[in-house]
């Protein structure tokens, strides 16, 4: 379905993009790009193309914003990393919206928590991994900085600044990430024949 | 320790005699509803993950329920209606509201008489309208305002494509039971207050993020007081606080309201909470205290009494969606808007088809609710999601410049209704009206004592 599969990495590495609270699942995806079809492979990648383009240019790449995710000419983000503040993918429960983030390169999200219906789309469907932190991560990192996320140990280290910053262990669903979402979790522990 | 409303629901759906709030259950299914905007997603995972020739748990607990982007000229959310009709027809689905107007290119025509259609428009009012909600069942679809159906007494929530395709297989999905929120409101409405203002006054307090993996039930006199419609309108709005589920007890008005419309026959046994069930949160509200209230840009839990923001300019009103585009929701604007003029721009878009056609045989003071709006100089669109969530360009009424609005509808994020810089306030019907009249934000009571 064009979907690359969100991997436990030991360690996840690259550039962070920096948003603040509450950012919805409109300003993840639009509304207008819902007609795109994400089991059509083409469709699938064309969604990764209009990523956080409904976040408004002030509260995009934080803490200066205006720095847009992407650049609509290339594919894919120069940001893998998402860095964000409270309640993270509100508001409506298209799966679109991970996938989008999927789409553009995005491998993981920091943020002091999601909404449920977003958390458990991200999970499922196995686009990204959702990572809790303890601290208000959007204010000590910022968009640019070079980052790592040690998923065994819970812990980011922004290797810009030299700053660590512990994470909340993933729990329960570490075991459907490992297995590649819902249905290869299901797969592997009975409850749907392989 | 005795169970609440949500806890036995899930109980019953995952075969156990008890559950407690924070256990993983695996819980069987009642209802999967889809629509045009996930449908084609969900049955993309469905046919890659169980075979391209797998069959649907029961075709007759699928509903499928296009209503998003219907009236547009986009092909791409045609071609998404075919990808439905072809599903239907593969998987003998019987329970299908088709917009049987829409076929080829271009710009659908708005049917000339809705109830000569198949087609239904807004899902969460379809749903109840066509007999698809009874209480005690567990109800899981593919948007977020799947929790609408919780004001008949049920367990409702939203879920995406992969876990809709997992549902559609198997018929079951594993849950975290949530443990209940409880609102109690005391005392009844007076006539310039709505079922909207007590959500965004409960949204306000507890930030739209307060409800995070709860259920929230609402209870008092101030609730069963009022119609189903405007209950739904309660429970609709949960997911703005994050809420899982919004649950109200079943009385007399559901159980009534259920047995005529429940077409199929299918029985149901209403569930209740035990006297000594555990709820995390209560809170007590005195109705008789409580004002007009509008959520600010750019969050539902951005409240402010209409009194505080009296007089904000406006550039457009509009009525409308599964929140405010119900029949209870365009009498309530009728007893404003008749007799008067609008002074800003005003869209009113009926939830269903049945709304539609009760707009023309409705009457207010004589005259029919439709022919009260065409007065007063609103617009009137198709049923259908229409501009709550912006939709492609030629969505109708959709916000394409920077407008400052006020709506009925549910959400006011950047970018909800269309432009990212516009503006949206969310208020109750009768707010809307006034203000679309006054052409500022008014206050209802300056119309209505």
């Amino acid at each position: 379905m064009g979907a690359i599969k969100a991997i436990m990495k030991a360690i996840i590495r690259g550039r962070a993009y920096v948003l603040g609270d509450n950012i919805d699942t409109d300003q993840i995806i639009p509304a207008q790009y819902l007609m795109l079809n994400p089991a059509i492979p083409e469709e699938y990648k064309q969604l990764g193309r209009h990523a956080l383009s409904g976040v408004p240019e002030a509260e995009g790449g934080l803490p200066k914003g205006h720095i847009p995710f992407r650049d609509p000419a290339a594919d894919g983000s120069p940001y893998n990393i998402i860095i964000a503040g409270r309640n993270f993918g509100c508001g409506s429960s298209r799966e679109h919206a991970p996938i989008a983030l999927n789409a553009a390169g995005v491998e993981a999200v920091v943020a002091e928590f999601y909404a449920r219906i977003f958390f458990r789309n991200a999970v499922n469907g196995g686009y990204l991994i959702p990572f809790e932190s303890e601290q208000r991560l959007c204010e000590e990192v910022r968009t640019g900085d070079e980052v790592e996320i040690h998923t065994a140990d819970s812990l980011l280290i922004n290797r810009t600044t030299g700053d660590r910053w512990k994470l909340k262990p993933l729990g329960e669903i570490a075991p459907i990430i490992e297995a590649g979402g819902l249905f290869a979790y299901a797969r592997q522990t009975g409850m749907l024949r392989s | 320790m005795g169970m609440t409303i949500t806890e036995k629901i899930l109980a019953r759906a995952a075969g156990r005699s008890r559950v407690s709030a924070g256990e993983t259950v695996w819980v069987n299914a009642d209802i999967l509803m889809t629509h045009d905007v996930c449908g084609p997603g969900t049955i993309g995972v469905f046919y890659e993950q169980f075979g391209r020739h797998a069959k649907v748990w029961d075709p007759d607990k699928v509903v499928i329920i296009p209503d998003h982007y219907i009236f547009t000229a986009d092909q791409k959310a045609h071609r998404n209606v075919d990808i439905l009709r072809q599903f239907v027809r593969e998987q003998g689905i019987r329970y299908y509201y088709d917009p049987d107007f829409l076929h080829g290119e271009g710009m659908p025509t708005p049917y000339r008489d809705p109830t000569k259609t198949s087609y239904k428009g807004v899902c969460h009012i379809a749903l109840p309208e066509e007999g698809h909600t009874r209480p005690g069942e567990v109800l899981f679809g593919t948007d977020s305002h799947t929790c609408t159906a919780g004001a008949f007494g049920e367990f409702a929530t939203g879920i995406g494509n992969t876990e809709a395709g997992f549902v559609l297989g198997t018929g079951k999905l594993w849950l975290k039971v949530p443990p209940t929120m409880r609102f109690v409101f005391e005392g009844t409405l007076p006539d310039w207050l709505m079922a909207k203002d007590l959500i965004l006054a409960v949204i306000g307090d507890i930030g739209c993020d307060g409800a995070t993996y709860r259920a929230m039930e609402f209870a008092g006199e101030g609730v069963f007081s009022l119609n189903i419609e405007e209950r739904m309108t309660l429970c609709n709005m949960v997911i703005e606080a994050g809420g899982k589920n919004g649950v109200i007890a079943p009385d007399e008005k559901t159980l009534e309201y259920v047995r005529s419309r429940n077409r199929s026959g299918k029985p149901f046994e209403p569930v209740f909470n035990d006297a000594d069930a555990n709820f995390v949160y209560e809170k007590v509200f005195d109705v008789r205290r409580l004002e007009p209230v509008v959520a600010k840009p750019h969050s539902p839990d951005n409240r402010a009494l209409v009194s505080e923001v009296k007089g904000t300019p406006l550039d457009r009103a509009y009525i409308g969606s599964c929140t405010g585009g119900k029949l209870t929701d365009f009498r309530a604007a009728a007893r404003i808007l008749h007799g008067r003029t609008v002074r800003i721009d005003t869209f009113i878009v009926p939830a269903t088809t049945e709304i539609e056609a009760a707009l023309k045989t409705e009457k207010y003071n004589g005259q029919t609710l439709e022919e009260i709006f065409l007065a007063a100089g609103a617009r009137l669109g198709s049923a259908s999601c229409a501009a709550c969530l912006g939709g492609p360009s030629d969505t109708f009424g959709r916000l394409n410049a920077p407008l400052t609005c006020i709506s009925a509808t549910n959400r006011n994020f950047p970018g909800r209704m269309g432009h990212k810089d516009a503006r949206v306030f969310l208020a109750s019907p009768l707010t809307v009206a006034a203000s679309a009249v006054a052409g500022c934000i008014t206050d209802p009571r300056d119309f209505l004592c």
